[in-house]
């Protein structure tokens, strides 16, 4: 048996410096790798985070690059590894690989107006780019953020989305819910997040829209995105799939012969468009 | 090329079992099969085998590997995990040594996969030319009934000796420290010759076209009714998975012993045919249904590795059509099907 140092699949000691709990089922985690290293990804990437004893799963990050003393984890406890850091504490220690995949290409996208759509725990990897592009406000164009979850509960980064509407000619924002329930206060948009899309005044030869939520989304509102005149290579898509080693070789989320923890997460629609499967 | 009696081969594989320091695996009888396991004497070596029910794919990437092991008693302790053990694997057929020669392809590719590719390094391969072949098997279809490359050595069967083609150092060393060998003359040449020659003819299994065209040929089927036709008898077991010395999907776990303080991250071989393979923790599954997960696995073969890689990773050994309970694995009868709708 031969005991290497570091293979692929070896994590590296992270610990958790903050844990803030942002919905029912939602928590931010605060992350620092124990070599101190920034993780030195890109928007839209993802790691793939160990919980020694429980398993390894694939969560987007959502705090920007410009973050360097440490990176931020959106996490819904859903499954078996989620489950278990919503139980950890802080100064606990986790593992971590990565980051992985491709991520938004930041450069490509400067000097245009961003149309930001994001359903649910889609807002996560979203909210690192949209903090991104803040930091370098002057380098794009129009910001607007579409974004839907549930219920007003559910809302993530509450404080931060609640921060933008004094941000009058920085980023213009419509938020919906699909339903109120009593008691709750609701003072925007309640539909699906299509109906977001005509509130959102774009002009489709400057606009890249980007988008990021649950599977069945995507469809509609890509739909709604050409009727508007969107061309199918301003439309950029991150897409969720099951993954297991985060290197291309496991095969689990493997569409056809595109591989979404290398050659994605991120896609221009148009590259995409006839990938079956895909959408 | 060199020339090694029969009786001197038995008295090179006892010296390979006795003297040298890797183990010696290879093809035994097991029932009315064929396996590969370790060899205790040359006796037990059939090299007239037709197919072994799994590839040796499974010392370069066993069923269950240890990648890590934890120790859950300290804050985070690690550590990587790569169990090699060397071996002599004797008679590995022409398409099941280009299966292996894939596979190192696919654990090379972008981020070398240490735990495949030290137990490849470490091992030497003997491989066999076809004496028998198995009713399934197709390979004179795929370019894959016989192999220039892949192997240390090759051996054929050529009567009274076996004829030996040298295809590395390693391969031609172990033959000067083990066998009594001599070169070849002109009539072991001529029954080569005949024995490589007749190869081809003893398959009764063919694909109706030349096997470069079933890339082509996928790209217009994706819609076929035969897909959710021949699945639905499909009873997502993954023998066609299990079985086949290409599929190379994993499953990663951690298995925490009773004690809760150490524990192991495996990985597992996992199969694109069960019903979970797609499925993401919030219940979305990208591929629910049986006929999208029994085209998968043929689109993966013909086509998508072919788009990644360049090779068709199918050999044609015919394990899946043998394996499958409901009989719906055949990749002849699925490919000449699919030809035909092309036509």
């Amino acid at each position: 048996m031969t005991r290497e140092n570091v293979t692929i699949y070896t994590p590296r000691p992270a610990t958790i410096k903050r844990i803030k709990q942002m919905t029912e089922n939602e928590k931010l985690f605060e992350i620092i790798l124990d070599d101190d290293m920034p993780l030195g990804h890109n928007p839209g990437q993802f790691v793939e985070v160990s919980v020694m004893g429980i398993g390894e799963a694939p969560i987007s990050v959502s705090s920007p690059p410009t973050k360097t003393d440490g990176f931020e984890l959106c996490v819904r406890a859903v499954g078996n590894v989620t489950r278990a850091m919503h139980a950890m504490k802080v100064g606990d220690k986790i593992g971590i690989r990565g980051p992985f995949g491709n991520g938004f290409k930041t450069n490509m996208l400067k000097g245009k107006d961003l149309l930001f759509i994001c359903g649910g725990l889609g807002f996560a990897p979203m909210r690192s780019l949209i903090n991104y592009v803040l930091a370098y406000r002057r380098d794009y164009g129009e910001i607007a953020v579409l974004y839907g979850c549930k219920r007003p509960c559910d809302l993530l980064f509450a404080d931060e989305v609640k921060r933008w509407r004094f941000m009058d000619g920085i980023l213009d924002h419509h938020l919906t819910v699909d339903e109120v329930c009593e008691g709750e206060s609701w003072e925007h948009n309640i539909g699906v997040i299509t109906t977001l899309i005509p509130k959102a005044k774009f002009n489709p030869e400057t606009t890249y829209a980007l988008i990021c939520g649950p599977p069945v989304m995507y469809r509609y509102v890509i739909h709604s995105l050409k009727e508007k005149g969107l061309p199918d290579e301003h439309i950029i898509v991150s897409l969720e799939r099951r993954m297991k080693c985060g290197l291309g070789k496991c095969g689990h989320c493997q569409i056809n012969s595109t591989y979404v923890c290398q050659d994605g997460p991120v896609f221009v629609y148009s590259e995409i468009k006839d990938l079956q499967e895909a959408i | 090329m060199r020339i090694i009696d029969k009786k001197d081969f038995i008295e090179f594989v006892n010296l390979l079992i006795t003297k040298d320091a890797r183990t010696v695996v290879g093809v035994k009888a097991k029932g009315d099969k064929f396996i590969y396991d370790e060899l205790a004497s040359a006796d037990e070596l059939r090299l007239d085998f037709d197919v072994t029910v799994l590839s040796p794919k499974k010392y370069f990437m066993p069923p269950t590997e240890t990648l890590l092991e934890y120790d859950l008693s300290s804050d985070f302790k690690v550590m990587s995990v790569n169990e090699v053990t060397p071996l002599i694997i004797i008679g590995i057929h022409p398409y099941d040594l280009i299966a292996l020669q894939q596979m190192e392809t696919v654990f090379r590719d972008t981020y070398p996969d240490a735990n495949h590719l030290l137990k490849l390094e470490r091992s030497i391969l003997i491989g066999t030319n076809m004496q028998n072949v198995s009713p399934h098997s197709f390979a004179a279809s795929m370019g894959t009934a016989t192999t220039r490359y892949g192997y240390d050595l090759m051996l054929t069967d050529i009567g009274d000796s076996y004829y030996v083609e040298l295809g590395s150092d390693r391969g031609e060393e172990l033959l000067e420290r083990y066998a009594r060998v001599s070169m070849p003359d002109e009539s072991h040449k001529k029954r080569f010759e005949a024995v490589i020659n007749g190869i081809v003819g003893k398959f009764q299994k063919k694909l109706n076209f030349p096997a470069d065209e079933l890339p082509a040929i996928l790209a217009k089927t994706y819609d076929s009714d035969l897909w959710a036709n021949k699945a639905e008898k499909c009873l997502s077991c993954g023998s066609c998975n299990l079985v086949c010395p290409t599929c190379y999907c994993f499953d990663v776990q951690d298995v925490t012993e009773l004690n809760l303080r150490k524990g192991e991250r495996i990985r597992t071989w996992d199969g694109c045919l069960l019903e979970d393979f797609a499925k993401v923790a919030t219940g979305e599954n990208f591929r629910e249904d049986r006929a999208s997960r029994y085209r998968h696995r043929f689109m993966r073969k013909g086509k998508f590795l072919h788009e990644r890689f360049g090779f068709i990773a199918c050999v044609g050994c015919g394990r899946c059509a043998s394996g499958c309970l409901p009989d719906i694995a055949d990749p002849v009868e699925v490919y000449n099907t699919l030809k035909e709708e092309v036509l």
